[in-house]
């Protein structure tokens, strides 16, 4: 099973809010839309699922189209943000119903629900009411719904962002392993890149209706392609700046400059944006970070075993986040060094130039 | 007991009291009641209630009030619910419009209807039948229907719909099964009110019938007889309009406060 978008758009009225989007999503491992509210993961999703109808362009499942399939008939299942059970129906007959629909005998709808139900821990709630139960047991009835239907893909529209820190962290670890070896392709929207990294498979980044890159999520955060990907995977924000190049030399504001190597050295004269994780901005000159920078301190937090600091170098406020506990003083001029291999190079229309 | 609760006491005890003479006097000779102030019955007598379930042009007022008025509550909701659904779910042009327009015709009244309403049904011969009173009731009652469900409906998230189509549920299927299921509180006081306001509407159902579908409130003004007026006659019969109310707002009780909070009721 694969599921396949080809030049897929979606309109309304005038506004555009799908771009022409193409996508190969595989089963086996996670698809994750990751991308801001109102970016358009969720249209996205109602255009897969057939909910909303698009303006051009094709879905296909295992080479099928399936564009002009009625939502019925293209075996998906969908979470939701919400948690989303029939309210009049115990938890038993909220994860039957869609296996009901479809005309299935009743001892192995029987049979499905209650494997569904054990690997979620539903057991002892299967005769309650959805209301009855805690919010994370709430949506976890709705996922038990969706694996025991066995689709052909499963939906998760930010199925975590409504429950509680702790329950979030329990069921984010859980939900790798519930779609694994089931053969259904995962989509699953969120916009928090920490989720995406922690449930790993490919990441599809999402912004203005778009897709602006596609690929395996540890790919993303190590070669981002523009400055938004760059940007999205970095907390504390990553670090950007205008550079001009000349010849071998990169210059960043009025004094540091410094001789570029691999790839950077190849671009033509002019200026760029790089950008810096944290962690390669660093208060003493060690391994490859020797680019000294120096700037008032501004804010510091420690956390035990990292020590960050904001500083400002007159052109704009960098972070440096290192190991370990160093000293700052609010107000003072610091040296920090950066490690211009870690580097990332924009052109001025954000694309990646090296 | 508490100080404060005697306010409450003394204005329920107000309330009643027109319901508590009524419901004393239906179980007076007429004589007793004409003959002055007496708080209970002296002579206690079944016999009002005997005639009015004993003589069919009586209890036939009953049965045509109560049959028009469920034919009107099943058509106002079987209506109604699909209406509220399309207001509730979906963006049209001038659907806000329609929604308020829809609201006036509960403000024009029924007075005003009377008229084309006597002319329209004696030309296509359903006059005097209980589906006329239904039809011309349905006039105030789906708007208020309409109104209320939509209430109940914007409750219920959309995803739920998408949940369940993706489930497989075909849109009647799901319409049926899982969606009025789930707002039944709303069709609940809907029904509620739309008997209420059928139940005692008199002018239009009056107005509409001559013998065949005749209401029990027409039946009322009969008891000014050649004997004068028979009292405990007619209270017994005022009585009796009550229950029917009574075991309605038994059911729905549960559900009515909910209408409140939802500024629909």
């Amino acid at each position: 099973m694969a599921l396949e978008l080809k030049g897929v758009t979606k309109r309304v009225g005038a506004i555009q809010h799908i771009k022409e989007t193409s996508l190969l999503l595989e089963p086996g491992h996670f698809n994750v839309l990751l991308g801001a509210t109102g970016s358009g993961k969720t249209s996205l999703i109602k255009l897969m699922a057939g909910l909303d109808p698009m303006a051009s362009g094709q879905v296909l499942m295992d080479g099928e189209d399936v564009s002009r399939l009625s939502t019925q008939k293209r075996n998906i299942s969908l979470v939701h943000q919400f948690f989303i059970n029939y309210p009049h129906m115990t938890v038993f007959e909220n994860i039957a119903s869609p296996l009901k629909v479809a005309g299935m005998a009743k001892s192995e709808i029987e049979g499905r629900v209650e494997e569904a139900a054990a690997i979620l821990q539903l057991k002892p709630m299967l005769h309650r009411r959805p209301h009855e139960l805690s919010g994370g047991q709430q949506q976890r009835c709705a996922l038990a719904r969706a694996i025991a239907k066995e689709s052909r893909a499963v939906f998760l529209d930010e199925p975590l962002a409504n429950l509680d820190y702790k329950l979030r962290e329990e069921l984010r670890d859980q939900l790798p392993e519930l779609f694994a070896g089931r053969g259904a392709v995962v989509v699953y929207a969120t916009s928090e890149p920490e989720e995406a990294l922690l449930l790993g498979g490919k990441t599809a980044l999402m912004r203005g209706g778009r897709v602006t890159q596609f690929g395996p999520t540890a790919e993303i955060y190590r070669n981002p392609g523009n400055v938004d990907a760059a940007r999205v995977f970095s907390d504390p924000p990553i670090n950007t700046a205008e550079i001009t190049k000349q010849g071998s030399m990169a210059r960043l504001g009025a004094g540091v400059t410094w001789e570029l190597s691999g790839a950077a050295a190849g671009l033509a004269d002019g200026t760029y944006t790089i950008a810096i994780r944290p962690h390669h901005v660093l208060p003493v000159a060690k391994n490859g970070a020797h680019v000294q920078l120096s700037g008032q301190v501004q804010v510091t937090e420690l956390s035990g075993s990292e020590s960050s600091a904001h500083f400002d170098m007159g052109s704009g406020s960098w972070v440096s986040l290192a190991h370990g506990v160093h000293p700052y003083q609010v107000g003072e001029l610091h040296d920090f060094y950066m490690d211009p291999a870690q580097a990332y190079f924009f052109a001025p229309d954000g694309s990646r130039a090296a | 007991m508490q100080k404060r609760s005697i306010v409450p006491i003394v204005y329920i005890l107000f309330l009643m009291l027109p319901i508590y003479w009524l419901v004393a006097m239906s179980f007076k000779t007429t004589n007793e009641i004409l003959s002055g102030f007496s708080l209970f019955p002296q002579t206690f007598t079944l016999d009002n209630y005997a005639t009015i379930f004993t003589d069919p042009s009586w209890y036939w007022g009953y049965i045509n009030s109560i049959l028009y008025v469920s034919i009107n509550t099943v058509i106002s909701i079987a209506v109604a619910l699909p209406a509220a659904y399309a207001f509730s779910r979906y963006r049209f042009l001038g659907d806000k419009q329609l929604f308020f327009w829809l609201l006036t015709n509960r403000m024009a009244p029924a007075a005003v209807f009377a008229l084309p309403f006597f002319q329209l049904y004696s030309a296509v011969e359903l006059f005097d039948t209980h589906l006329a009173v239904a039809l011309a009731h349905c006039l105030f009652n789906i708007p208020l229907a309409v109104w209320i469900l939509e209430g109940f409906m914007g409750g219920v998230p959309k995803e739920l719909d998408e949940t369940a189509f993706v489930d497989g549920y075909s849109f009647p299927r799901f319409f049926a099964t899982i969606f009025v299921p789930s707002i039944k509180a709303g069709v609940g006081v809907a029904a509620f009110f739309c008997f209420m306001f059928s139940w005692v509407e008199l002018l239009l159902a009056k107005t509409l019938t001559a013998v065949a579908a005749k209401p029990i409130a027409a039946t009322m003004t009969k008891t000014a007889s050649s004997a004068g007026y028979e009292l405990g006659l007619l209270a017994a019969a005022g009585t009796l309009t009550i229950i029917p109310g009574a075991i309605v707002i038994w059911f729905v009780r549960n559900y009515i406060a909910k209408g409140f909070a939802m500024g629909r009721v």
